[in-house]
């Protein structure tokens, strides 16, 4: 082909009208696939890009502490490792949870619960899949996580307890939060995991010593590397809960009440707040926040005496003599008795075909209201209570705040229960007799009470009337020391007994304690001045106590008292299950428990050497009372 | 020397056109590279050195007649073909990759005056020769040689991307002739062999790697499938409207690789959005129908395929780059003209745009 320069033949003028159209399509092509991207791909795209920057790193908070009155710490946090795992960074799950599963030696379908539960949410939050790592197990991931991607080692801080079981159902434990409770209003701000309060001061304060876990949002970069942090909540510690409850008593109150199963509740007589709270046996809370021994659980289930009951403020038991207290006072505000109002006791009371025995079979003899009270004539109040009326004797129970909840400040308080006609007729659709009034006069029967209530009664005798409400917690301390909330004393009720007839029921509680043939003689103290009430109360009808009864047979031991006689401040329950006699059981423990009181606050001088409950020598050998029904 | 005539017919509406491009590039490098760590001179303030030098040697080509290239073609295809060979026998490798001669005073990437060469030398060997039924496949042959020679040595280096623009770039040209459709048919034909034979015995790992990943971006999020997802992410977040100046979390935070480079438009739609990218895209449009009215309108057959051929080469590296940035092509690395930082593509476009003035300023010259 010749070489023609400048030709004009076959110019690419048509074809370059159609390159021009390939390009106008090329560009639309681009542009299309950038309005896919920018516009209908934008927001999935956006939120990846989020992802891709921000990280969140979880800082813990730590839950506030307990504190008792005088500001000694009784429940505080120690640091505990965790395994989580962060869900954008694990490669190869399954792998992985075997692994970790094998080191750990747990069950690898353990792990993959906790994984599912926890991984609904964004992908950089951790999981964590296994706590209280131990210090070995801690140095092997911390040598080891370059092999394990994914894995992360959090630290947060968890319930320790100096004390070990002291008052733990007071305090209660605490557990990992379920499911049901994260789906709660209440708990809206929590993550699975975290644990909460379950029962006792930590479930009904969780509010305020839940700390709020805090938060870094960092930035990072390509490489995950720390660029800055964007926003930073730092985590809240939770508020202090001083209790009103003293280290030393409470020690002292369950030491007293030994392995029995019992309960026993110190309140101070002119404000309400409780100055020690035991229910016996106890467990050891801090099982429940590591990982609980099957062996321990099943100890704790099967257990007769029912160490987790919190029997302080659960247990109903019917009050038995204590009882008395209530229907002398009523009898003297009715004007049925005075004090010199007399009853012959001949060891049994009958009315129409049934007779009711006194638990001294001999009889009393003529008695009074004094000796009635302080030797626990049942017959004295078996008349009186028959002329009383069971609605009567009731409705001034009431005034102490007996059967209905006292508002203590923790859950499932129960009420216990003193019934009327009408409860009768309602409860089991039959009307009440006259006949089963009696053993209600002396706390038998249908009556139930707690001890707490038993304490607020008690102390209700001591100050002449004033029905405060039973508190537990003194205040609310933020980290700084600030007081955010402050409990006042709470007037619940006045009775309408005048101060004459507390004079004259009190001295009969004097006498309980102090004179000769008194039930309550182990609680006497030489310095100070304890009156009381021995109260022994029936689990089943016995015809006779002879011989071995079953544990589960035996009556109940209880003891109520106050200190000082003259100028009452402290208010004492103490209540033995299967104890069998309220002042061979009940009252030295009070005793020991007032002893403390009194020695701590340098009103009597330490003993010497043991010399503890030494002083019912001249009625200790005599089994205090038991009444008898029908 | 001067001619008046130049200066009196001067494109300035073009050179208008790419300053213009060239601003909004330069900001969006001054944004792109402000996360970086940079000693000495900032990259927004080296390319604004490179866009002078660029306009310098715009005006400076254009001032040259064009047809002395068509005089000098095959000269210039000797050269440069002997300077690939050189880079492949004594260049300087780094990154895996042998592409630079040094020159003693500066290091040359002869695969870059390629670009234009192959243009030129195409221009020179069509413009005397008119195919009124289009090329035939045994017409095909010469100017296959001719591509085909730089196109291997350039795959060699390995550098793909370059290779692919010329490949393109001559075809566009080819296009502007005439290729008849048999010609397509056997081509289309000639593809399934030499594709496979290419994929088992010239592609290198990170070649095959990067087209793998192309097709699957999931296939290996966190290395070479890396930058097509998160430079789709840039782009995507940046929604409608952008993110702002500045405030690109994928670009400040550096999560796209080469940001100031060849993904410097990654850059530009995750700050500016759609709407930005739409201007940016009608500018670019703009500039390449410009320069296919320069090939219609010039006398010539030489100047027109010219044009075309440098209009091709602007054109090309527009669609692949932002292609490849939004995930519609592999990742290959193309600038994007004007735009990326960087000497070697500004002077190279530059000089295109100084043969298209050249060709636009003479037109009415024969």
């Amino acid at each position: 082909m010749p070489e023609q320069s400048y030709i004009r033949v076959a110019a690419p003028r048509q074809r370059i009208f159609f390159i021009s159209i390939g390009v106008a399509f090329l560009f639309l092509f681009l542009l299309s696939r950038l309005w896919y991207l920018q516009v209908i791909q934008s927001e999935k795209l956006k939120t990846m890009s989020e992802n891709n920057r921000l990280r969140f790193v979880p800082v813990a908070s730590s839950r506030g502490v307990l504190l008792d009155r005088n500001g000694k710490v009784l429940v505080d946090n120690s640091p505990s490792f965790s395994l989580a795992l962060i869900p954008q960074d694990v490669r190869d799950k399954d792998a992985l949870l075997e692994k970790l599963a094998t080191i750990l030696g747990l069950d690898r379908r353990e792990l993959q619960e906790k994984w599912e539960k926890g991984k609904g949410r964004a992908k950089y939050f951790p999981i964590i899949v296994a706590a209280g790592l131990s210090r070995d197990q801690l140095e092997f991931f911390e040598e080891n996580s370059l092999w394990l991607p994914g894995i992360d080692i959090e630290m947060k801080p968890i319930r320790q307890y100096p004390h070990g079981t002291l008052a733990a159902h007071l305090f209660g434990y605490l557990g990992e939060i379920t499911e049901g409770e994260l789906g709660r209003t209440e708990f809206a701000e929590y993550n699975p995991g975290d644990y909460v309060g379950k029962s006792g001061v930590e479930r009904s304060w969780e509010s305020y010593l839940h700390g709020d876990d805090g938060g870094r949002q960092i930035e990072v970069d390509a490489r995950g590397r720390f660029l800055r942090t964007i926003s930073e909540t730092a985590p809240t510690v939770g508020h202090s809960i001083m209790l009103t409850i003293d280290e030393g008593l409470q020690k002292t109150t369950e030491k007293a009440l030994g392995d029995k199963a019992a309960a026993a509740v110190v309140m101070d007589v002119n404000n309400g707040e409780i100055l020690a709270f035991a229910s016996n046996p106890t467990f050891d809370p801090a099982l429940f926040t590591g990982r609980m021994p099957v062996d321990t659980w099943k100890g704790y289930l099967e257990d007769k005496r029912h160490p987790l009951e919190n029997k302080a403020l659960k247990g109903q038991y019917p009050p038995g003599s204590t009882f008395k207290i209530v229907t002398a006072l009523d009898g003297l505000e009715e004007g049925l008795i005075d004090e010199h109002t007399s009853v012959n006791c001949s060891g049994e009371y009958t009315l129409g075909k049934n007779t009711f025995r006194c638990w001294e079979k001999k009889g009393h003899g003529k008695v009074d209201l004094k000796r009635a009270l302080k030797e626990s004539c049942d017959v004295y109040f078996y008349q009186l209570g028959e002329r009383l009326g069971v609605d009567k004797i009731a409705a001034y129970a009431r005034q102490f705040g007996l059967g209905e909840t006292l508002g203590v400040g923790l859950e499932n308080e129960k009420s216990g229960l003193i019934p009327t006609a009408a409860w009768k007729e309602k409860r089991f659709g039959k009307k009440w007799y006259r006949g089963e009034t009696l053993p209600v006069s002396i706390g038998q029967g249908y009556v139930l009470t707690t001890p707490i209530q038993l304490a607020s009664m008690m102390a209700t005798v001591a100050n002449e009337g004033t029905v405060y409400r039973p508190h537990l917690v003194k205040k609310v301390v933020d980290r700084d020391g600030r007081t955010i909330k402050e409990f006042a004393p709470e007037v619940l009720r006045r009775t309408r007994f005048s101060a004459e007839q507390f004079r004259l029921v009190k001295e009969g509680l004097l006498a309980v304690v102090n004179e000769p043939r008194g039930t309550g003689a182990g609680a006497r103290l030489y310095e100070v001045k304890v009156a009381g009430k021995t109260g022994t109360s029936q689990v089943v009808k016995m015809r006779d106590g002879k011989g071995d009864i079953p544990y589960q047979y035996r009556d109940h031991a209880l003891f109520v008292a106050f200190a000082p006689y003259d100028k009452p401040e402290v208010a004492v329950a103490v209540v033995i299950e299967h104890g069998e006699h309220g002042g061979g059981a009940a009252a030295p423990v009070a005793g020991s428990i007032l002893r403390h009181y009194f020695e701590s606050k340098g009103g009597i001088k330490k003993p010497v050497r043991g010399a503890g409950i030494e002083v019912d020598d001249a009625d200790g050998g005599q089994p205090a009372e038991k009444s008898q029904g029908e | 020397m001067i001619d008046r005539r130049l200066v009196t017919n001067f494109d300035w509406k073009l050179l208008i056109m790419i300053l213009l491009i060239a601003a909004v590039g330069v900001m969006n490098i001054y944004s792109a590279s402000a996360s970086y760590k940079v000693v000495g001179t900032p990259y927004a303030v080296k390319q604004i050195y490179w866009v002078a030098a660029g306009m310098i040697l715009a005006v400076l080509s254009c001032s040259i007649d064009y047809h002395l290239l068509e005089d000098l073609a095959y000269w210039l295809y000797g050269g440069v073909l002997v300077l690939l060979v050189l880079v492949l026998a004594v260049g300087r490798t780094s990154m895996g990759a042998t592409r630079w001669l040094n020159l003693g005073l500066f290091t040359l990437q002869p695969s870059e005056p390629m670009k234009i060469v192959i243009i030129v030398t195409f221009a020179r060997y069509f413009a005397r020769r008119p195919y009124p039924d289009g090329l035939s496949l045994s017409e095909l042959a010469v100017p296959l040689l001719i591509l085909g020679l730089p196109a291997l040595l350039i795959m060699k280096q390995p550098d793909l991307g370059t290779a692919i623009i010329v490949l393109l770039v001559a075809g566009t040209i080819m296009l502007a002739v005439g290729v008849r459709w048999s010609t397509f048919a056997y081509l289309l034909l000639a593809t399934v062999p030499v594709g496979y034979l290419g994929w088992q015995f010239y592609l290198r790992e990170y070649q095959k790697n990067r087209i793998l990943n192309f097709l699957n971006p999931e296939r290996d999020p966190l290395r070479s499938g890396y930058h097509l997802i998160q430079s789709k992410i840039a782009v995507g977040s940046g929604g409608l409207a952008g993110k702002g100046f500045l405030h690109g979390t994928q670009s400040q935070l550096r999560f796209l690789p080469e940001q100031h480079t060849d993904f410097a438009f990654s850059v530009f739609s995750e700050e500016w959005g759609f709407i930005g990218c739409l201007l940016l895209l009608v500018l670019y449009f703009l500039l390449i129908l410009w320069g296919l009215a320069i090939a219609d309108r010039c006398n010539d057959r030489f100047g027109s395929l010219l044009a075309v051929g440098v209009t091709a080469m602007l054109c090309w590296h527009i669609v692949i780059n932002i292609g490849m940035v939004i995930g519609l092509f592999p990742v290959v690395g193309v600038p994007l003209p004007f735009f990326s930082y960087g000497g070697t593509s500004m002077v190279t476009s530059m000089i295109g745009i100084g043969i298209l003035l050249s060709i636009r300023t003479r037109r009415f010259m024969f």
